[in-house]
């Protein structure tokens, strides 16, 4: 086998696993803080009860996301320890301020908001539960202008030493102001918000349909419904932007996404392409004539670049070589991530419009609601193998290739070990959470006021 | 500033990094190790989890900030030693996560068996971090097999010699000492009195190992190759634990959980100083080593995470210096009072 296909496949099974969480804490921390704030205001009790009972299933989720993420911040030395050397001076940077600056925050404010109610001010455990979302997404704000120096590195922001034969850092504000990680990073906390809003809006819909406490959950299914809805456009625009952009640093990952063989003037959108086999090559295609170009550049006859001239023009400037990333991967997972994003986009202005007309908790569809949390995980984890395949053959975009990153001493033993290792491990971590997450979700709000729900009364055992 | 001033502070800081994340993370290893054999009942074993429950993840970040710090001020370091520990550093892994997730899940089901699991993968988990975090220390103090281009040339037996194991069993046995002296302070009643009477025979343990690891490193000659003697450090580091042995007996928990927590701190700064200005001997052929010369940023870098670090670290150490400060008090075994 070949070790650098093993360092390929650990990274996307570690990185795809992480994701599936991260962002129902990005997002989720908002709203727990949202609902603590109310119920500081108005000491209404059901605001009190919704900070509890969505924060207890924002922790379960947080745990699985917090340790994950301690073997993302090390497999770059582990398995990429050419790429580390290469880029360390640059990458390293970002990577430290995120573990002063966020994860110290979060992890901190944290514990103090789990621990503190009761013994600290009402204030001050408002205040953690603040601290702790923004250390979240501040921690995706840092790891997002690493990605994007990856991605697409500002030009002005380093030099190449020859001495040493690596990237240098030479504007630290150049790295930082990267326009790339700045979308990366609208793109991705408007997704947490979505992300927990339909965690919400799915649990809710679960106990409205069997009516209970509606109070509680209509009040948590109407403010997800409308919040959802702004975070689905905003997401949108978000990535109409980076579609922009990336025309712009990284064209070839606009054609393989959009199956654009040929250079176009005006560009047509691809509604469906069938590749041959190879993923390399068009059979038959379905077009909008236009889009592509209003896509691509808000104007609807501007030139959008084909795959071909751009593998012979990279030819040209880097040498021989495929530079051609695995377009059946990118060209689908655009697509499932795009049609997921616009569902969701439609099925909470749906919610909104149903609730303003009238009652929704006789609604028939309510039943059959629950089914929608599958939306954001996929298009979730759609987008981010979209942006790193995208980025293929590259890791650090037309300056070091995916090939020669990979740590050279590690063997095929080393790497099986450690990826049937944390396969299994990261398994059974998925099985706990699923199971408490349902048990937490399914018992409602009464029980969220305590640490441990006994819901299933044949298993003995002290009730507290 | 001068370049090899800023290298020279750089690896001050991370000395720092390491030493807070030993003193912190040390106690929480240590008490998840314990926790099984000391926690009898459930409410015990929680009033344990407790203790450390408001900070562990904190205390844990010191290591991701450890990390981080590497990456961006030593990246040759850090590209070396994470790919060439590859698999103890797997298992270290491993170890943190199986105790993160269980700190969180294990009492959010009330049966018996499911909370045994998790538990058990507290204990365990905290039990491989120690270890392997001791091995490769003491690897580290020893040299490692480094070649020419600052590659790795082992595997994992390279770092299982007897010396790295030594340094693996010592960290643990040190670790559940500092864990049975933190509780000694947050617990109370019959559990106090019991971790009281653990602390006495874990010292026992923790001091012949730590004098049988001190004296290996000596006749082996990993003694001082760097610029920098140890000076008093080691000797002070001795009288530091066997003063925690007198303070144990005399059952005078604070006293005892500072010179545990001196011990720490003295035997990170005995290793940083026997160390410098290699940040990695190599075994193959000392000019092949790394150091804070050939291993370190550049300039420019080195001089915006210096703003950086004198920005944040303060802040961070004012706030979680306040959590210890707010969660001060003792932890019962009232069910009303857990937490977790």
């Amino acid at each position: 086998m070949d070790p650098i296909l093993l360092s390929r496949l650990q990274f996307g099974l570690t990185t795809i696993y992480h994701w599936l969480f991260v962002p129902l804490t990005l997002g989720m921390g908002w709203y727990v803080a949202f609902f603590q704030t109310r119920y500081y205001q108005t000491k209404d009790e059901t605001w009190r009860k919704m900070a509890k009972f969505w924060g207890k299933l924002f922790l379960i989720n947080f745990a699985i996301g917090v340790v994950t993420g301690i073997v993302q911040e090390f497999q770059f030395g582990m398995n990429w320890s050419e790429y580390s050397r290469y880029v360390g001076d640059i990458f390293g940077a970002p990577l430290a301020v995120e573990a002063l600056m966020a994860f110290f925050l979060e992890s901190t404010f944290l514990g103090i908001w789990i621990f503190g109610e009761g013994r600290i001010s009402d204030k001050a455990h408002l205040a953690s539960i603040w601290l702790a979302a923004i250390g979240s997404n501040l921690s995706a704000l840092w790891i997002l202008l690493a990605n994007g120096f990856m991605q697409a590195p500002p030009a002005n922001s380093f030099v190449y030493n020859e001495a040493n034969g690596r990237l240098e850092l030479v504007n630290f504000f150049a790295l930082i102001g990267n326009p790339k990680g700045w979308i990366f990073f609208w793109h991705t906390i408007s997704d947490g918000v979505a992300m927990a809003a339909f965690l919400i809006l799915a649990v809710s819909a679960y106990h409205i349909a069997r009516k209970q406490n509606l109070d509680f959950f209509k009040r948590s299914f109407n403010i997800a419904a409308v919040s959802g809805l702004i975070a689905g456009v905003l997401i949108f625009l978000g990535g109409h932007t980076m579609g922009q952009y990336m025309a712009e640093v990284q064209p070839m990952k606009l054609a393989a996404l959009e199956a654009i063989w040929e250079t176009e003037q005006p560009a047509s959108f691809s509604v469906l392409t069938i590749g041959d086999l190879s993923g390399k090559k068009e059979v038959w295609s379905l077009r909008i004539p236009y889009a592509m170009s209003f896509l691509a550049c808000n104007n609807f006859t501007c030139e959008v670049k084909g795959v071909n001239e751009l593998q012979a023009q990279y030819e040209q400037e880097f040498g021989p070589g495929d530079y051609i990333p695995l377009m059946v991967v990118t060209y689908w997972t655009f697509r499932i991530m795009m049609a997921f994003g616009l569902a969701m986009i439609a099925i909470t202005a749906y919610f909104v419009w149903a609730n303003m007309r009238g009652d929704i908790t006789t609604a028939k569809w309510m039943k059959w609601a629950p089914w929608i949390l599958v939306l954001p995980y996929l298009a979730n984890a759609s987008g981010w193998i979209l942006t790193e395949m995208g980025r293929q053959p590259w890791i650090v975009y037309g300056l070091l290739k995916v090939e020669d990153a990979v740590s050279p001493n590690l063997t095929n033993v080393d790497l099986l070990i450690s990826l049937i290792g944390y396969t299994a491990v990261y398994g059974s971590l998925a099985v706990s959470m699923v199971y408490l997450m349902k048990k937490y979700a399914i018992a409602g709000p009464d029980a969220a006021m305590h640490e441990s729900v006994d819901v299933a009364p044949a298993i003995v055992g002290s009730q507290d | 500033m001068s370049y090899e001033s800023l290298q020279i502070i750089w690896f001050i800081l991370i000395a720092v990094l390491w030493i807070g994340f030993f003193f912190l993370e040390g106690f929480d290893f240590g008490v998840g190790m314990l926790l099984p054999f000391l926690g009898k009942k459930d409410e015990e074993r929680r009033a344990i989890i407790n203790s450390i429950g408001s900070v562990w993840d904190g205390n844990e970040v010191w290591l991701l900030t450890a990390g981080g710090a590497t990456f961006a001020a030593f990246p040759e370091w850090y590209a070396t030693m994470f790919s060439g520990f590859y698999l103890a550093l797997f298992l270290l892994l491993v170890g943190l996560i199986i105790r993160g997730i269980s700190f969180e899940y294990r009492s959010k089901d009330a049966a018996p068996a499911w909370r045994n699991r998790f538990d058990w993968m507290i204990a365990i988990g905290s039990f491989m971090a120690a270890l392997l975090l001791g091995a490769a220390f003491a690897n580290l103090a020893r040299g490692v097999p480094i070649n020419a281009d600052k590659m790795f040339t082992g595997n994992l037996f390279t770092l299982l010699n007897p010396y790295g194991l030594l340094g693996g069993l010592t960290t643990v046995a040190i670790f559940l000492l500092h864990g049975a002296n933190f509780l000694g302070l947050k617990l109370e009643g019959e559990l106090r009195e019991r971790v009281n009477t653990f602390a006495k025979k874990l010292w026992i343990g923790a001091t012949v190992l730590y004098i049988a690891f001190g004296i290996y490193t000596y006749i082996a000659g990993f003694w001082a190759r760097g610029f920098i003697d140890p000076g008093i450090a080691p000797i002070a580091a001795v009288a530091a634990l066997l003063g925690a042995g007198y303070f144990i007996n005399q059952k005078m928990e604070g006293w005892a959980f500072i010179m545990v927590a001196l011990n720490i701190v003295l035997t990170q700064v005995t290793f940083f100083s026997m160390t410098f200005p290699n940040v990695m001997l190599s075994t193959t052929n000392p000019a092949y080593s790394l150091t804070i010369y050939n291993a370190s940023s550049s300039q420019y870098t080195l001089g915006v995470m210096s703003i950086v670090a004198l920005i944040f670290v303060p802040i961070v150490l004012a706030y979680q210096g306040w959590t210890y400060y707010m969660f001060r008090q003792r932890i019962s075994t009232d069910k009303k009072t857990l937490v977790y």
